[in-house]
């Protein structure tokens, strides 16, 4: 059983490691990400002080709050 | 139901019934345990078990004759994080006394009550940092992470009774735990000292807090899910793992307090410090990460620095952090390869921590003069600075020859606490120095100039505490190398342990000075509460609870 586990996590399993953080990478410096992660980035500033609502605006969050 | 304004009365819901269900069973097995237990120290704590079931219970029936627990979709449970508040800074001035306390006892021994077995350092010490780390800490993160992803996720929490469960259910926790300590109930697992009871207690309300955080990201209305969040879940979900396999045990009797552990030898003590580092990595620092990439943008008004940066930081912490738990193991009978990896692992954190430093800093950029005239921004930055000095000096620490001075000095208390009083304490303060005035609608803290006393004050305390045991730990690993030259050792063990005195001395005042600046805090903030705050800070006008109130 160690024997087997051992070799699966320095093969396979370090690979996948590997594979996984390469694609958080990927997925963190994408250039098309640039606009999402802009207005991300000022998620804190831009709350309400009220949940947003089912069929509601965020212009109509504004007037209720 | 749902009504069409989105309130919700939970009289008699399932929830509520199951959670009325799991106290009406905790009682009956407390009751059991009072009457048969097989240790004496397990028939003492089963009356507070009890006693706390009933609390749970009349709490519970009060709730639901009263109409059940209130969710208004509408607005956000504010009343949970105000609750949450006050625990926190209760339990902070707890634990930093219990730790004034033991740090006199160091210094003066006779401080140890030969005639109350409670007072002895044994049992103090896991008392003192179970409080902070635990009570104080994980009070903090509960409210903040409930607050924050609240806030992000632009939707009330989820679950309707259940974030009340894993509050009350968490104090409890600690409660038993706590008492179980002072009269000698533990598993001598360090920082995971609870036995099997109180372990699948926490199990369960950490479970529950995980559906609850998980619930409120699910219901989110916003798209993208913010990244203190993602801290948050990672630090809930990892320490849920590691409490778990850390405390696999078997119970000597259902009713008794003494389990033995699933593992033995080399494998428990590798179990144990990759648990242990583990929940410095992922309760000391990725959950208060949370804390940084939500409280710092938003008291200063500024986006994160580079959100890209956090993405990096985010998942190289989480990749790196859960291999470095070995380094705990050097020079024993853990196979050197593996403590070769804990050390290398270590050295490698050091550019996610950094990265993570410089983001949360650099998130001042246009806003630096905040700095000069905001005392929690400046208590904010202290803490990522001293994030940035722990994380330097920890991955110095793991450098196996290094470790071979280090090691079982007080150079590593000094580390820890450079770590907990400046990173944790103070992120932690000045997130509760934000969330008083926005959640009890106050134009400010009641005194600009008290917060100020508390960062100065606490500082220097922070300073004293670690300067005086780099002093006493170094002396004590370099006198304890020292050879004469018949190859003899030069000094006997008592030699190193008188030459502490001063360095405990000092020490015990920094934690005095320290203690006295959350002394400060908590008048400052029974003030503010109170609605005794006259002074305008700009600072927290700006937030949008208080422009929707004007």
């Amino acid at each position: 059983m160690y024997e087997i586990l051992s070799t699966f996590a320095q093969t396979w399993g370090l690979l996948i490691f590997v594979a996984l953080f390469g694609a958080a990478l990927v997925y963190a410096l994408w250039p098309r990400n640039q606009a999402r992660f802009d207005a991300a980035a000022s998620a804190p500033l831009t709350e309400n002080d009220t949940p947003a609502m089912a069929g509601e605006t965020e212009d109509e969050t504004h007037v209720r709050a | 139901m749902i009504s069409a304004h989105g309130l919700k009365r939970a009289g008699s819901d399932p929830s509520t019934a199951i959670v009325l269900l799991i106290t009406v069973l905790g009682a009956l097995w407390a009751l059991f345990a009072a009457a048969y237990a097989p240790d004496a120290a397990m028939r003492g704590q089963s009356w507070l078990i009890l006693g706390g079931f009933l609390t749970g219970i009349i709490l519970l029936v009060g709730a639901i004759a009263g109409g059940g627990v209130v969710t208004d979709e509408r607005e956000y449970n504010e009343s949970l994080i105000k609750a949450g508040v006050i625990a926190s800074l209760f339990w902070g001035v707890a634990g930093l006394l219990v730790g004034v306390v033991i740090a006199f006892q160091l210094a003066f021994p006779v401080l140890n009550l030969e005639a109350f077995g409670f007072t002895s350092f044994g049992r103090l010490r896991p008392l003192h940092t179970s409080a902070v780390i635990f009570a104080f800490g994980g009070n903090v993160l509960i409210a903040t992470s409930f607050y924050v992803v609240q806030r992000t996720c632009r939707t009330r929490i989820a679950g309707g009774i259940w974030p009340w469960f894993v509050f009350w259910g968490y104090q409890f926790f600690i409660l038993i735990a706590a008492s179980g300590y002072l009269i000698g109930i533990t598993q001598g697992k360090e920082y995971a000292e609870p036995e099997w009871y109180a372990d699948i207690w926490l199990t369960l309300v950490w479970v529950v807090y995980l559906l609850v955080f998980l619930g409120t990201l699910w219901k989110r209305k916003e798209p993208h899910i913010y990244v203190a969040n993602w801290f948050y879940l990672a630090f809930i979900v990892t320490i849920a793992v590691l409490h778990v396999i850390n405390n696999l045990a078997m119970p000597v009797s259902w009713l008794g307090s003494r389990s033995y552990s699933a593992f033995a030898g080399v494998q428990d003590a590798l179990t144990q410090w990759w648990y242990g580092h583990n929940a410095v990595g992922f309760f000391l620092t990725a959950g208060f990460l949370g804390i940084m990439y939500y409280f710092i943008p938003k008291r200063v008004n500024r986006p994160v620095y580079s959100y890209r940066l956090s993405i990096i930081h985010f998942w190289s912490l989480i990749f790196i952090y859960i291999w470095a738990g070995p380094h705990h193991l050097h020079y024993t009978a853990l196979p050197e390869w593996a403590q070769t990896l804990g050390m290398t692992f270590s050295i490698m954190l050091w550019m996610p921590s950094w990265g993570g430093m410089i983001n949360g800093l650099m998130t001042l950029s246009g806003a630096w003069d905040k700095l000069r005239t905001d005392p929690v921004v400046r208590m904010l930055v202290m803490s990522v600075a001293f994030y940035g000095m722990s994380t330097f000096e920890g991955p110095v620490m793991s450098i196996r020859a290094v470790n071979a001075l280090s090691h079982y000095t007080d150079w590593t208390i000094g580390h820890v606490h450079s770590g907990a009083l400046g990173w944790v304490g103070f992120v932690s303060f000045g997130a509760l120095y934000c969330l008083v005035p926005w959640l009890w609608k106050r134009k400010g803290m009641y005194s600009k100039a008290l917060v100020d006393w508390h960062f100065w004050i606490a500082t220097i305390g922070i300073l004293l505490y670690i300067t005086s045991m780099w002093t006493a730990g170094i002396l004590q690993g370099l006198w304890w190398r020292t050879y004469n030259a018949l190859g003899f050792l030069e000094y006997s063990f008592v030699e190193t342990v008188e030459a502490m005195y001063i360095p405990y001395i000092i020490r015990a005042v920094g934690g005095v000075l320290y203690l006295a600046g959350a002394l400060i805090m908590v008048y400052n903030v029974y003030r503010t509460v109170r609605g005794d705050a006259v002074e305008v800070d700009e600072n927290v006008i700006d937030q949008p609870a208080l422009e929707a109130a004007k």
